[in-house]
């Protein structure tokens, strides 16, 4: 008869534990703050299919305090959502080579965020086109 | 005449002990060692063995960092005890604990029984297509060839990925860091032909699609394997292959080409 | 072994986290901060007129769709996959909820989108 008796230790609150474990579940929670703009997206395009005054009155809303301080922890959250992303991308990569070295984590990383900033600037120049 | 004074301090050693016998829970048990500022978490345990409480039970073999027995949670973070030093932990103390998300046999013991069926069942062995007789003589590989596999090959099993996996610990049934590392040395080995039956353990539920890149194996492990990076890696070749599956004549990992 | 469809889900979160992290920023920045504040960009960039321009277009078109459902199916996987993080059960509930939602918004959008019109 075996005196083997094991035990399982629970896993609540397993990621409080853990400084490594706090930054995942911020950059993981940066999720809510995408899908909240999308739902800004959502209902901006829902609002101009209703028409100018609906859409005269959403813009209102947008030029509140309330509205426009939303958008800055929402453009904080992006800010960081950025950031972890390419972060984490060098270790969702196979190896690339370049001269036959492999190119390290860092030089990708720095790569996609110089790549984000260019396309945030590409972005802010066509809407300047645009407002022309 | 003065005399070279040594002075041996003692570390307060907090132990989760474990003893099914005897106990329903587990509990703690604290421990006062003399320690040199040369001495391993390791030896530490093997002085409580030795001179404190011989009944305190835990795995270790080479003591220095290959062999991936004494794998254990120092302060609350998977370490192998033999490359962690006690004057890192004076004079706060240091607690330890068995590896998380596996099953306490005893004290400091893991049941591992589940990493053992996982790490059989990726074939953990050079697969060929055609057999090969005696006369074929060695094969052949090229510095290169043998670049593109050798950080996964340098995986020791001691688990501490497991450790720190949320993930498998939230899902004991997910594959895991570990066993991924060593499918993919495998399936990126020029002397391998198995990819093909390897890669349904990726594609399975309980396969890659568990990880949410946490990242945190990567960190803790001992050798660099880079667990995360073999996961991964496999996320996009098992996603390659189930949109591009019904797809003819697409070339397919493991597939004779 | 039973395959698992979290391919579909996989790619669809990660286009949209590749999105967001490329343009998202300076999208939350111009559509709420700067245009309504009237910094950079002038303020009736969003007068109606203009919005509607943009949006008839179908360069607008797209991209507003295409931003909106990558956004959505990006923020589903990610929060279904947090709720099992933090305990809650990642059931078959759990999946609808969340990919339900993306599946709404994704239709919502393109359906207000089709009512702007050309």
């Amino acid at each position: 008869m075996s005196a083997r008796r094991p035990y399982m230790r629970p896993m609540a609150g397993w990621w409080r534990k853990n400084p490594f474990f706090i930054e995942y579940m911020i950059h993981e929670a940066t999720a809510l703050f995408v899908a909240l703009y999308a739902l800004i997206l959502l209902v901006s395009v829902m609002r101009l299919a209703d028409g100018p005054v609906a859409w005269n009155q959403w813009v209102a809303f947008l030029t509140s305090p309330l509205a426009v301080l939303t958008h800055v922890l929402v453009l904080v959250a992006f800010l960081y959502h950025t950031w972890t992303w390419f972060n984490i991308m060098p270790r969702t990569l196979p190896p690339i080579m370049v001269g036959g070295k492999r190119v390290s984590a860092a030089i990708i990383t720095r790569v996609g965020l110089a790549s984000a900033a260019a396309a945030c600037i590409g972005v802010l120049v066509i809407a300047i086109g645009l407002a022309k | 005449m003065t005399a070279a004074v040594n002075i041996i301090r003692t570390i307060k050693i907090d132990v989760l002990r474990y003893i099914p016998e005897e106990e329903e829970q587990p509990f703690h048990q604290t421990y006062e060692v003399p320690f040199t500022e040369d001495m391993s978490v390791l030896q530490g345990l093997q002085y409580i063995k030795d001179e404190l409480d011989g009944s305190l039970s835990y795995r270790w073999s080479c003591r220095m960092a290959i062999c991936g027995s004494c794998g254990m949670m120092i302060d609350g973070i998977p370490k192998l005890a033999c490359k962690t030093f006690l004057r890192d932990y004076f004079p706060a103390g240091v607690s330890i604990e068995a590896l998380h998300h596996f099953p306490i046999e005893r004290d400091l013991i893991i049941g591992m029984e589940d990493f053992i069926t996982k790490l059989e069942s990726i074939k953990p062995y050079i697969i060929t297509d055609q057999p090969r007789a005696l006369a074929d003589g060695e094969y052949l590989q090229t510095p290169a060839e043998l670049q593109v596999f050798e950080q996964y090959s340098s995986c020791i099993n001691c688990l501490l990925c497991y450790a720190a996996c949320p993930q498998y610990g939230l899902n004991s049934k997910f594959i895991g860091p570990g066993a991924m590392a060593l499918l993919h040395r495998y399936n990126l080995d020029s002397r391998d032909a198995g990819s093909a039956q390897r890669m349904p353990l990726v594609h399975a539920e309980e396969g890659v699609f568990n990880c949410t890149a946490v990242g945190y194996c990567s960190e803790v492990c001992p050798k660099k394997v880079d667990p995360a990076n073999a996961v991964n890696i496999n996320k996009t070749e098992s996603a390659k292959d189930y949109f591009l599956r019904f797809v003819p004549f697409i070339s397919r990992k493991g597939e004779k080409k | 072994m039973k395959r698992s469809n979290a391919p579909i889900f996989w790619a669809l979160f990660g286009a949209g986290g590749m999105l967001s992290a490329l343009i998202g920023p300076m999208l939350v920045f111009i559509t709420g901060i700067a245009v309504p504040l009237g910094w950079l960009l002038p303020r009736d960039l969003l007068s109606y007129p203009n919005a509607m321009a943009m949006t008839q277009h179908w360069f607008g078109k797209a991209f507003l769709f295409i931003v909106i459902a990558l956004f959505f199916w990006h923020s589903a996987h990610r929060i279904f996959h947090t709720l099992h993080d933090i305990g809650i059960h990642a059931g078959t509930t759990e999946k609808l909820v969340c990919y339900g939602a993306a599946t709404i918004g994704t239709v919502a959008a393109a359906r207000a989108l089709w009512m702007i019109g050309f």
